[in-house]
């Protein structure tokens, strides 16, 4: 693996280790189902925060350095933007069905107003809390199986 | 390899007159740098000392939801901070970065406003506080979001979207204490009273703010504080609530001129780094 290979052939690398680099508060997501990585070159990987103070962020790049080095991009660099500030709109459809098999509501598509249980799919639900256990979700019931859930939030 | 000529001494003399930075460097324009350093001063320091004063109630919240609304907000203001206070480290050019600035100044050095370090009080005073600030907020990073500087731009634009949920939660408890029972009404009254006086300097104007407006780095106040004034009153009309009395401004925060509260919230704050000099995890 290594500097020599073409353009094209290097980056597909790169978005493949980048694949299985995991989100450290939603383990099931990884960073790429996340949106949060903007750009990758020959030579580096942009990445986005979710949240301005998101306690992953620093997290997630020291796993993105790891994961770089041990399939020998020692050389790629990452780099950090703001702008444009991310959105969930970049959650990608993988990254919302796996939010749900494990029991987190994915944020609601624009125009869509009603949330669905995770658990049991119904839209009877409501929300206890506006702020959640981290955050980018908000803590929500199901009136009809009574189970709480998580929401992630729209942003 | 041919050695260098020996240096005369009037290449010394020009040598002496060239920029530390180096002749061919597009010249620093100092007035610029110290406006935008001083405004992100005001900036960084205004979600620090918020976002410690809300970390305070952690543990301490009526319910276990406030309490993790309390903290998330905090979080949010703590990273606005981080980044407009290292863009200050990195503007001001003489080494410092965020923690230093956070940590190693001391009271007369910050330029929070007055309102930010006032007390908790009871949950509707720290409410209270929060619409005050959060409406002023959101609608200073919307404009913010057009800086002419493109780094504080990106941090506005970024920020204004998490302060729009702190602004609607906080407005949503002054609507319910307001319009509550006798005693949760009499609080939040209480609350809008203690923290009223204080509005006046987040729309003041004193002479560096007047410089960053002429270079594009603060916004006009006259239009926020028209949105401002609106987004209250609606607000408190669903309180049921009466504005208070116009008060007696304080101004001063933004040169240094605090209240004996900071004082107690940076010792807390400042207490490890101050205690243990560059302890680090």
């Amino acid at each position: 693996m290594g500097v020599h290979q073409p353009l094209r052939a290097r980056s597909a690398d790169l978005w493949n280790v980048l694949k299985d680099v995991p989100d450290p508060e939603i383990p099931v997501l990884s960073i790429v189902d996340l949106g949060i990585v903007r750009e990758v070159d020959e030579d580096r990987v942009v990445l986005t925060p979710t949240y301005t103070g998101c306690p992953a962020t620093q997290v997630i790049e020291r796993m993105v350095r790891d994961a770089l080095d041990s399939a020998g991009f020692e050389n790629v660099r990452i780099e950090t933007t703001l702008s444009p500030p991310w959105t969930t709109d970049w959650i990608t459809p993988e990254g919302r069905d796996k939010l749900r098999a494990y029991g987190i509501a994915p944020p609601n598509a624009p125009g869509e107003r009603a949330v669905h249980c995770p658990q049991c799919g119904s839209a009877a639900t409501e929300e206890i809390s506006r702020f959640g256990s981290t955050p980018c979700k908000a803590l929500w019931r199901c009136r009809s199986c009574a189970e709480p859930f998580d929401l992630f939030k729209c942003h | 390899m041919p050695s260098l000529p020996p240096i005369r001494p009037e290449d010394e003399e020009v040598a002496l007159k060239t920029r530390p930075s180096g002749a061919f460097d597009a010249p620093v324009d100092e007035a610029h740098r110290s406006t935008l350093f001083e405004m992100l001063l005001r900036l960084g320091d205004d979600s620090l000392i918020l976002g410690q004063r809300l970390g305070e109630w952690c543990g301490h919240a009526p319910t276990v939801e406030v309490d993790l609304s309390l903290a998330n907000i905090a979080l949010d203001l703590i990273g606005q901070a981080t980044h407009f206070l290292n863009l200050a480290g990195e503007v001001e050019g003489k080494g410092r970065d965020g923690d230093t600035l956070a940590f190693r100044r001391d009271v007369l050095d910050f330029r929070n406003c007055l309102l930010v370090e006032q007390p908790n009080g009871d949950f509707a005073q720290t409410m209270a506080r929060q619409l005050l600030f959060s409406a002023w907020q959101k609608r200073l990073f919307d404009q913010l979001s057009a800086s002419s500087d493109d780094r504080v731009a990106a941090i506005a634009a970024k920020a204004v979207k998490e302060v729009a949920y702190h602004e609607e939660l906080a407005g949503e408890w002054v609507i319910r204490l307001g319009d509550g029972t006798d005693e949760s009404r009499a609080r939040m009254t209480d609350g809008l009273d203690w923290m009223w006086r204080f509005i006046p300097e987040l729309f003041e104007i004193d002479e560096q703010a007047a410089n960053a407006q002429a270079r594009g780095l603060w916004p006009d106040v006259d239009l926020l504080r028209t949105g401002y004034d609106a987004r209250l009153q609606t607000v408190l009309a669903e309180a049921t609530l009466e504005a208070p009395k116009p008060q007696r401004p304080i101004l001063g925060g933004r040169r240094g001129h605090h209240s004996e509260h900071l004082g107690h919230l940076i010792a807390v704050m400042q207490f490890l780094p101050r205690t243990y000099p560059d302890a680090v995890w």
